[in-house]
């Protein structure tokens, strides 16, 4: 479709899985992650960045040479993010510190500059990562649920900020996906929360992409500030 | 970049954004041309977007990135974006520090 992405967190799991997607759809995608993923070398259409989403300084290289490479970015799709799943009481503020600094400071610099960038087409498209342990408030995720809370309350106030710009902010929520992300996690729990789901299954990478899709239309530019939870959360 | 420079910088941003404005900003008053604040026209939007604009241009012209609209800029008794020969004065500050 010829849209120019910028996807965060592409190395693996669900943002390696966004790339091909949307590279397979015929868009230019712009990836970034700490290190470099094996399945990048050579891939048509797709460009990587070396870049932690919280590093402010190497946040605005990317977007300079972005700019500078292709003069627009159509979508950003804030897809970086780690977890702690421990009892807060067992959790130490480092841990803290790099949660809340990948996920929650590195979305909110992505946005500033992706938005500065957008404006100047006066269009944009942003999708933030939620998740569904944010209303379900799971116990044993205190760190990570409130990282991805302050993404729901980013969201919705950028949404504000950014609409006189021509640029959407919404976020999905995914319900737990077999990846890297939840391997730390019992899978009597995952049971257990998918039980509470109105659909009791895991979700999969297309259900992630079908929302992000809806929220990317050209036809979606009255949609911003929303958050839609996979599964009947 | 000297002041009359950045007087000319300015007034080059604010003549290009002035397209965008009904009411668009007077600068028959060279460096005493108001900005923002009483007996100015710019809404907070014009503002943000302003401010970008000008950020971008000293950037392409000096290779320095600044950010004007810090805490120091805003907690100033006397706004550094009161007029374009005062916001001039407050990005040659940045410049040099």
């Amino acid at each position: 479709m010829d849209r120019i992405i910028l996807i965060t967190g592409t190395r693996k799991g669900i943002g390696a899985a966004l790339a091909d997607y949307f590279v397979s759809q015929g868009d230019t995608v712009i990836g970034c992650s700490r290190e470099m993923p094996d399945w990048a070398e050579g891939k048509k259409n797709y460009c990587h960045f070396l870049a932690d989403v919280a590093d402010e300084a190497a946040v605005k290289k990317m977007f300079r040479a972005v700019a500078k490479e292709y003069g627009r970015l159509d979508a950003l799709i804030n897809n970086a993010g780690i977890a702690s799943m421990n009892h807060s009481l067992l959790t130490p503020v480092r841990a803290v510190q790099q949660v809340l600094s990948t996920n929650t400071i590195g979305t909110f610099l992505l946005c500033r500059e992706a938005a500065k960038l957008m404006r100047k087409a006066n269009y944009g498209r942003i999708v933030n990562f939620s998740t569904v342990a944010v209303p379900l408030k799971l116990a044993g995720e205190a760190v990570y649920a409130a990282s991805k809370a302050a993404i729901v309350s980013l969201t919705q106030t950028l949404a504000r900020e950014y609409a006189d710009f021509g640029v959407t902010v919404n976020a999905v929520g995914p319900t737990p996906i077999q990846t890297d992300l939840i391997r730390g996690v019992t899978s009597e729990k995952l049971e257990h929360l998918l039980e509470r789901q109105a659909i009791h299954r895991y979700g999969t990478y297309e259900d992630v992409e079908n929302v992000i899709e809806f929220f990317l239309r050209k036809e979606s530019n009255f949609i911003t500030g929303q958050v839609i939870y996979l599964g009947g959360v | 970049m000297t002041k009359e420079e950045l007087i000319s910088l300015i007034t080059t941003q604010v003549q290009s954004y002035n397209d965008n404005l009904d009411e668009p900003v007077d600068l028959s008053a060279g460096a005493d041309s108001v900005l923002f604040g009483e007996g100015g026209v710019l809404t907070s939007v014009d503002f943000v977007t302003l401010v970008l604009d000008i950020e971008e241009a000293v950037e392409d012209a000096t290779g320095k990135s600044i950010t004007l609209a810090d805490e120091r800029a805003m907690s100033q008794k006397h706004s550094p974006f009161r007029t374009v020969g005062s916001l001039a004065n407050y990005i040659e500050e940045l410049l040099e520090a």
